[in-house]
C-alpha cells in the first residue's frame, strides 16, 4: 500500500534511530493511523511485513493503546474527559451534552461522518479542565456554551 | 497552548523560562542554555553524580528515589550500550505539570538529558512523550532539529569529543507506560507491560543496555542545579527535599493552575493564597495532594509541608505534583468510583490481583453508588484494597489500592449513607443512574 512522501520520510528517519526495528512501531502506528483513518488489514499487513513482525503481533500491540483502533472515527474524534479533575468541575455534563447534541453515544459516530465521540481517561489537562480533545487539538476550561461554539466550528470547518 | 499563571510566593526554578520565547534555540541560549552542560563536559562524571546527589534532587515522575543515586547505580562498564531516557508518558489523573516544560522550555529537557548521559557515560537518549501530547511532540522534535543543526547534539559535541545522539519518541496512550519498565517495553515496539525486578534499568534496561529513566520535570531541573550548584538548589527546599516543584493545582478552586513553590510548602496555604481558595462560598471536603494514586487528606488534614517527607508523614504521597481539591458538595463514593474506573481501565492485565481486583472493585462500587450496596461490601472494598496492596507486579494496583483504602477509612460515614435503598445523599435521585463503563 501506498502512504504519504511525508510519512515515508519518518518511517525511514525513525528506523535510524533504535537498535531494532521494531521500536517504531508503536508512533509509526500512530502516524499511520492519522493518514489512513484507522489500523486497516491493509496498513496492519504493510507496517507487520516492512518490520518483521507478524500481523498478531502488530494486532497485540494495536490492542493495547487506547489511541490505536481498528474501527474508523469520525472527520473529528471529540474525546471528552471525565477523569477526577474534569469531573468535578463539569466533564460528565460535557460529555452528556455532546453526546445529545450529536445523537451518539460513546465511541459512536454520527451518520454523516464528522463526529465520533467518546469519553476519555485524564488527558492532561487537569489544571485547566473541563477539557476535550478534538483530534489532537485541546479546547480547555470548557463551559456547555463553549463547546457548542467549538463543534459548531469544527462542524462548519468539515463541510469546506 | 495551556495558560499560564503566576502567585508571589513562586520560585521558578524549571519555569523561569516559561512564557520566555525559549522553544527558539537562539532564545534559549540567550537565557543560559547549554551552558550547564558544558560546564557538565568539563567534570568529571563522578563529580556530576555528586552534585545532582548533594542538590537532594528527587524524582519528579511520583516515586521520590534520590536522583543522583539512581545516577549512581549504573555501571560504569558496560558491554552494551547505556541509554537514557526521559519519561514524558504524563498520565496520572491531577497531573499536567510536564506539558508545560516540554511546551515552553523543550531545550530544558534535551540538556538534562545531556547531562545526565555525560554522568553516566550514555551516547544515546530518548525523550519519550504520550501521544495525546502531539503538539508537544512536535516542538520536541523541532528543539532536537535545531540542537543538532547548532552541533550541541550528534558528534563531537561542543567540541569535547563526546558523541551524543538524543531522539523523540511517542506514545499512543497508556497510563502504565508512565512505569519505568512498561516504557521502556513500549520504546522497544511492544505492548507496555512492566518486567519483572530486578534486574533494574540501570542495570539491565533498554535493549538488556543499563538505563536512566527520569522524569521530565526531573531532568529539566538538572541543568539549573549544575549551574547554581548542589548547595543552592537544595536551600530552595527542605531537608533531604531540595529545590521545587511544580505544584498542579486542580478540582474546585478559584485559580487553578501550574505553580511553582518551594518543597515544603504549606498545603493549606497552597489552596487557599495561591489557588485563590474555594469557588461559591463552599467548604473544603478533601485534598488529592498528589495525583490520583494518591491517599485523599480530609480538610483536616491539610497543614501538610508539601514534600516528599512531609506528606509521608500525613499519611499520604507527594507523588506526581498533582493537588486536586474537593468542595463539599462531591460524593466520595463517587469519587472513589471514578478514580477506580480509571485504574480499571489502565491495568495491563498482567497479574491477577490488579485486573480482578481493579475490575471488582469498579463493580462494587457501582454498585454501591447506584443504590445497591450491602453493609459488608464496605469493609470487602477496604480488605480486598489492602490485599492487592504490595502484591501486585507494578504499583499500579498500589496505585488503585492506596487511595481506596483512605476513601473507605475516612469517609465511611458516606459508604454507610448509600446502603441499598438509599438514594446518593449528593445527587437527586432521579440522576442514579450508574455511571457509563468503558466499552
Amino acid at each position: 500500500m501506498k502512504f504519504s512522501q511525508e510519512f515515508e520520510s519518518r518511517f525511514t528517519e525513525m528506523l535510524g534511530h533504535y537498535p531494532t526495528k521494531r521500536s517504531v512501531l508503536v508512533p509509526t502506528l500512530l502516524y499511520a493511523q492519522d493518514e489512513v483513518g484507522s489500523l486497516t488489514d491493509e496498513v496492519i499487513l504493510e507496517l507487520a511485513q516492512r518490520l518483521d513482525l507478524t500481523e498478531l503481533e502488530v494486532r497485540n500491540v494495536i490492542s493495547y493503546y487506547s489511541l490505536l483502533s481498528t474501527k474508523p472515527r469520525g472527520k473529528y474524534n471529540v474525546q471528552v474527559c471525565t477523569n477526577i479533575a474534569c469531573m468535578l468541575v463539569g466533564g460528565e455534563q460535557l460529555l452528556d451534552h455532546c453526546k445529545k447534541k450529536l445523537g451518539v453515544q460513546h465511541k459512536g459516530t454520527t451518520a454523516d461522518g464528522m463526529f465520533t465521540v467518546e469519553e476519555v481517561e485524564c488527558i492532561g489537562a487537569c489544571s485547566w479542565a473541563p477539557a476535550i480533545q478534538v483530534n489532537y487539538d485541546f479546547h480547555e476550561n470548557l463551559t456547555i456554551d463553549r463547546l457548542d461554539q467549538v463543534l459548531d466550528e469544527y462542524k462548519k470547518k468539515g463541510k469546506q | 497552548m495551556a495558560s499560564l499563571v503566576s502567585h508571589p510566593d513562586e520560585v521558578r526554578v524549571v519555569s523561569k523560562r516559561f512564557g520566555q520565547g525559549a522553544t527558539n534555540i537562539d532564545r534559549y541560549l540567550e537565557l543560559d542554555g547549554y551552558k550547564a552542560v558544558q560546564k557538565a563536559l568539563s567534570m568529571q562524571p563522578d563529580a556530576i553524580i555528586n552534585e545532582v546527589k548533594n542538590s537532594g534532587l528527587r524524582g519528579r515522575g511520583g516515586a521520590g528515589f534520590s536522583t543522583g543515586m539512581k545516577w549512581s547505580f549504573v555501571p560504569k562498564q558496560s558491554a552494551k550500550p547505556k541509554y537514557v531516557l526521559c519519561n514524558g508518558d504524563e498520565s496520572e489523573p491531577g497531573t499536567c505539570k510536564d506539558r508545560l516544560i516540554f511546551e515552553h522550555d523543550p531545550h530544558a529537557v534535551i540538556e538534562g538529558v545531556m547531562i545526565a548521559a555525560i554522568a553516566v557515560g550514555s551516547h544515546t537518549g530518548y525523550i519519550y512523550i504520550r501521544g495525546e501530547y502531539r503538539y508537544l511532540s512536535i516542538i520536541m522534535q523541532k528543539a532536537i532539529r535545531d540542537a543538532y543543526a547548532k552541533g550541541f547534539l550528534g558528534k563531537n559535541i561542543f567540541g569535547s569529543g563526546y558523541d551524543l545522539d538524543i531522539f523523540w519518541h511517542g506514545g499512543a496512550g497508556a497510563y502504565e507506560v508512565g512505569e519505568e519498565s512498561a516504557l521502556m517495553e513500549s520504546l522497544e515496539g511492544k505492548r507496555g507491560i512492566p518486567r519483572i525486578r530486578p534486574p533494574f534499568p540501570a542495570v539491565v534496561g533498554l535493549w538488556g543496555g543499563p538505563t536512566v529513566i527520569n522524569n521530565a520535570e526531573t531532568l529539566a531541573s538538572v541543568p539549573h542545579i549544575i549551574l547554581g550548584g548542589a548547595e543552592w538548589f537544595a536551600g530552595l527546599g527542605t531537608p533531604k527535599n531540595g529545590g521545587t516543584r511544580l505544584f498542579c493545582l486542580a478540582g474546585n478552586l478559584n485559580k487553578p493552575g501550574v505553580y511553582e513553590l518551594p518543597m515544603g510548602y504549606n498545603l493549606k496555604k497552597m489552596i487557599y493564597e495561591v489557588g485563590g481558595g474555594i469557588p461559591n462560598g463552599r467548604a473544603l471536603k478533601a485534598v488529592v495532594p498528589g495525583g490520583s494514586s494518591t491517599p485523599i487528606l480530609t480538610a483536616a488534614e491539610i497543614d501538610v509541608a508539601m514534600d516528599f517527607d512531609g506528606v509521608a508523614k500525613a499519611g499520604s504521597m507527594l507523588g506526581s505534583g498533582g493537588v486536586v481539591v474537593l468542595d463539599d458538595s462531591n460524593c466520595m463514593v463517587k469519587f472513589a468510583l471514578r478514580t477506580m474506573k480509571f485504574y480499571r481501565h489502565e491495568s495491563c492485565g498482567w497479574c491477577i490481583p490488579c485486573r480482578e481486583g481493579t475490575d471488582w472493585l469498579e463493580k462494587t462500587l457501582k454498585r454501591f453508588h447506584s443504590g445497591g450496596g450491602v453493609m459488608k461490601d464496605i469493609d470487602n472494598i477496604y480488605y480486598l484494597s489492602e490485599n492487592m496492596l504490595g502484591k501486585t507486579f507494578c504499583p499500579l494496583g498500589d496505585a488503585a489500592a492506596m487511595p481506596t483504602m483512605a476513601f473507605v477509612k475516612k469517609f465511611r460515614k458516606e459508604f454507610e449513607d448509600h446502603l441499598e435503598g438509599k438514594p446518593c445523599p449528593f445527587e437527586k435521585a432521579s440522576t442514579l443512574a450508574p455511571l457509563p463503563v468503558f466499552a
